[in-house]
């Protein structure tokens, strides 16, 4: 080691230290900022409950509001005529309506999902799998208006024709295009769970003289159920929160009935072709946002129950 | 006794296998439901780009609507898209691929802010895109707009709907997609290169800005584009918080209304003057956003597989 | 490498975005509402900036409701609406900006009530309407047609239109539930159009592919058609004035833009899109 000059050793020791020193001070600020960034996606998550929750308060706290819209209202009018002389709020056609949509999308996105993910992880030859996926991407890729549009303009006329029914724009039309839209969310993860069962599990059932169905239906299928479970309750929260699609494509009448060919009209749908005129702190204002809340809480609520569910088959995957 | 003792007229007897009903009905029903979904893609591929591609010449990419848009091109609704999804990005990635270092770098995985930002991340993702909206409404424009109306003396500036409110409600609905895949880009990177840079004395910061995050930005290229694409695509949030349909200018403040594409297919589709004299518009606007929306995912797509072989190349 | 080209793709849209601004615009009256009055709106705009260069004036339909809320919440200049404003709105105006509302009637409308054109009824009674857009009736024998099934078309909530209809026809009574709701009065039509059973009702000026329907004011009276004159002189029972709605009396840029609607110009424009001139 060469010596230094005792005359010159101690300025740079001190720069250095200096140096050290508004390193670790910049160190500390950049972690802080790091640490803001993430808890952004929290402040979001939060801002967004509180918000939503804030507008929709005067439905519950505010006797002015509650002479128009109330809870007891909600439930207790068989109507939704939120503008006229004596404004009525009931939820019922619309509780109804987004479930009739739902019902008619989970119908046909979980069977045709699950079973093409269950032969693309199955019993597709290697090429046809390397077909499938990007089909899948691009249906996928394919902004919820166009789904929408193509419902309205194309797709009501082709059921009409088929089914003779009154209402060109009803709720099987509508159920049909949001089926196309969660259709990837479920084939995706069910197909990811189908592939994550490890191959012992195959080999083994087929070792013992079961056949590649049998073997899929009996074995495979089950040991990715929560994965596929999964898959189906995301779709299911995607279904329930669709705006575009059913509000192009399902008539937005408020009617109660149970026939699927009746116009419907949705939650989301509501919100989003009356929010346009509705006076800020208005009883209907609030009333919107309640329906948004309720909107909320469900996906929530149903997406939290998938997260576990995906847990658990993390976790049995991983011990067998 | 094994198969070779057994008599050669035994062994050419064909094995006695009944005919599989039920297997062969299954596995036919999948390859139904698979051969569906392949069909319903290209019938409506089909449909848009059969009835749509006459109209979309450069003219039309180009030239402001005309004739209560009839006729003309839809090139204020492109350029609101972009500067709309413009905006977002800046206001996203560095959210986005912050959070994402500090999830990776330098928080304990199993601390419990660390599953709360976790936690808000799966389900921010889940909410609908229409309560974005509502929260756009009510907190950006009611809230900050408002507030800032008052705090700068101004009558009505910033507290109705405008392009930064739309963009940053976009942004706010696509910090998952960015912050999941740029956690997955930066797990590419190998645990050398780290350990190799620390050793050479850089500080933590120095090892990700000049040794992480340049290996990861495929990655985080993917996840920017994904969120453009849906941003792109997402018209629920921005129905309230700022899109409008017929504007003679283009948007040039942070403050000013927009065209966007979306939102003129939403509005030609239901409350067009004139149905059939508009069709050949809407379905050129389809397709322009459809192919928009397609190209990026497919980039988005490339990029993913190109950093994910690199992974397996190092790994194997 | 990719930067680059993000570089060149924001300099071309950049290029082609200034080729369309020449510098910076006046600051732009908005127009907001009635769905039935936006391409109305449109062509005065489009006239206007014509006539004007560097004006800038912009419609945005959602509906005469959004248009007085936009209003009341002071995003807009001009609310243009298919019905006069209810007392507690312009209450409401009245106590936020301290004046009433300011309305000028622009043009005139008959409401129409449209069947496909081989429907064999022609002409209805008011109560007539109303009771198929009450549910009261839902067969077309029962009003003088084959015995099928009436599907009735209408407005949703935010209409003026549908107000109007709401107040005038049904006399405020309840739109029945089955009423299929679509968003504009072109949709209206075109459902119409393609339903041999359907019916519905909307602005005048649009009825392209369907036939009007003559009004009868009560069983006895004659069938009056929306056309000019019955609407001028106040003979068609359903006819309503079109109106623009401001928070204070116009000035400036707004003053410029009301006085070219009213004008001998403004009112042709009204006759070409097919409504009824003020005079």
């Amino acid at each position: 080691m060469t010596t230094v000059p005792a005359a010159s050793r101690p300025p740079l020791e001190a720069r250095a230290a200096k140096q050290r020193r508004r390193l670790r001070w910049r160190e500390r600020g950049i972690t802080w900022l790091l640490r803001l960034c993430a808890f952004s996606a929290v402040a979001g998550l939060l801002l967004i409950m509180l918000f939503v929750f804030r507008e929709a308060l005067p439905i519950l706290t505010d006797r002015e509001t509650q002479k128009e819209a109330s809870l007891r209202g909600f439930f207790s009018t068989p109507l939704w005529q939120p503008v006229g002389a004596v404004p009525k709020y009931g939820l019922t056609p619309l509780l109804v309506g987004t479930l009739k949509v739902v019902l008619v999308a989970m119908g046909f996105a979980v069977p045709i999902g699950v079973m093409a993910a269950i032969f693309a992880s199955e019993f597709a030859p290697p090429k046809v799998r390397e077909l499938l996926k990007p089909v899948i991407e691009i249906l996928a890729g394919i902004p919820s208006v166009v789904l929408g549009f193509f419902a309205l303009i194309v797709m009501a006329s082709w059921i009409q024709a088929v089914t003779g029914a009154p209402s060109r724009l009803n709720a099987f039309n509508a159920g049909i295009a949001l089926a196309l839209g969660i259709l990837p969310t479920v084939f995706t993860v069910s197909e990811d769970a189908l592939r994550a069962v490890p191959r012992s599990f195959r080999e083994a059932s087929l070792a013992l003289g079961a056949t590649r169905w049998q073997t899929a239906w009996n074995v495979t299928l089950p040991a990715a159920g929560a994965g596929v479970a999964a898959g189906v309750l995301l779709g299911l929260a995607r279904a329930v929160g669709e705006t575009m699609i059913v509000l192009m494509a399902s008539g937005n009448a408020a009617i109660t009935s149970a026939n699927i060919f009746d116009s419907v009209r949705t939650l989301s749908a509501s919100i989003a072709a009356e929010m346009a005129e509705v006076v800020v702190g208005s009883p209907h204002y609030s009333t919107l946002f309640f329906l948004g809340g309720i909107l909320f809480v469900t996906t929530f609520f149903i997406n939290v129950f998938a997260g576990l569910f995906v847990d658990r088959l993390r976790r049995r995957l991983a011990g067998a | 006794m094994t198969s070779s003792t057994l008599p050669a007229a035994l062994r050419r007897l064909p094995k006695a296998k009944p005919f599989d009903w039920g297997g062969r009905i299954f596995s036919g029903l999948t390859g139904v439901a698979a051969l569906l979904v392949v069909l319903m893609v290209v019938v409506i591929m089909g449909n848009i780009i059969f009835f749509g591609w006459r109209t979309v010449t450069w003219e039309f990419l180009t030239a402001m609507p005309r004739e209560g848009m009839t006729a003309g091109g839809i090139f204020p609704a492109i350029f609101g898209t972009c500067a709309l999804v413009i905006l977002m990005v800046v206001a996203l990635v560095p959210f986005g691929v912050g959070a994402a270092i500090y999830l990776h770098e330098y928080a304990r995985p199993d601390a419990w802010y660390t599953r709360a930002v976790r936690f808000s991340v799966n389900n921010l993702a889940g909410v609908p895109s229409i309560v974005f909206g509502l929260f756009g409404l009510g907190f950006f424009i009611q809230f900050v707009g408002r507030n800032l109306d008052r705090a700068l003396g101004l009558d009505v500036v910033w507290g109705q709907p405008a392009l930064m409110w739309a963009a940053l409600t976009l942004a706010l609905l696509n910090l998952p997609v960015v912050i999941v895949t740029a956690e997955e880009a930066l797990r590419t990177v190998p645990r050398e290169m780290r350990e190799a840079s620390l050793a050479l004395g850089a500080t933590h910061w120095q090892t990700i800005w000049s040794v992480l995050l340049p290996q990861a930005l495929p990655g985080i290229m993917t996840g920017a584009i994904l969120s453009v694409s849906r941003g792109a695509g997402e018209v629920a949030p921005i129905l309230f918080t700022g899109a409008a349909y017929f504007l003679p200018y283009l948007p040039q403040l942070p403050t000013d209304q927009f065209m966007e594409l979306g939102y003129h297919i939403f509005v030609l589709a239901t409350q067009s003057p004139d149905v059939e004299a508009t069709k050949p518009i809407l379905y050129g606007t389809v397709l322009v956003l459809l192919l928009l929306t397609l190209l990026l995912n497919l980039t988005a797509i490339l990029l993913r597989s190109r950093m994910r072989a690199r992974l397996a190349g190092r790994t194997s | 490498m990719r930067s680059r080209w993000a570089v060149y793709a924001m300099g071309l849209l950049m290029a082609v975005g200034l080729a369309h601004c020449g510098g910076r615009r006046a600051a732009p009256v908005t127009i907001k509402g009635s769905d039935t009055m936006v391409i109305l709106g449109q062509r005065w705009a489009e006239g206007y900036m014509a006539a004007h260069p560097g004006a800038v004036i912009q419609v945005t339909g959602g509906g005469s409701g959004t248009g007085i809320a936009a209003l009341i919440n002071g995003t807009t200049d001009i609310c243009q609406s298919s019905r006069p404003m209810k007392d507690d709105e312009k209450q409401q105006l009245n106590a936020k900006y301290g004046q009433p509302p300011q309305e000028i009637m622009v043009a005139k409308d008959g409401l129409a009530v449209y069947v496909q054109e081989q429907n064999p009824v022609r002409e209805l009674t008011i109560q007539q309407i109303k009771d198929i857009y009450t549910g009261a009736v839902t067969n077309w024998k029962a009003v003088g047609g084959a015995d099928v099934p009436i599907t009735a078309y209408g407005r949703e909530n935010n209409s003026g239109t549908y107000v109007y209809f709401k107040e005038h026809v049904l006399n405020d009574a309840d739109f029945a539930a089955a009423i299929q709701t679509l968003p504009g009065t072109a949709a209206v039509v075109n459902a119409v159009a393609q339903d041999p059973n359907g019916i519905g009702y909307g602005g005048a000026a649009y009825a392209k592919g369907v036939r009007e329907v003559g009004i009868k004011s009560d069983a006895a009276g004659a069938a009056v058609l929306p056309t000019a004159e019955n609407v001028k002189s106040g003979a068609y029972p359903i006819s309503r004035g079109l109106f623009y709605y401001m928070r204070q009396a116009p000035t400036g840029a707004v003053k410029e833009f009301i006085d070219y609607v009213l004008s001998a110009e403004g009112q042709k424009v009204v006759t070409e899109v097919g409504y009824f001139p003020i005079q």
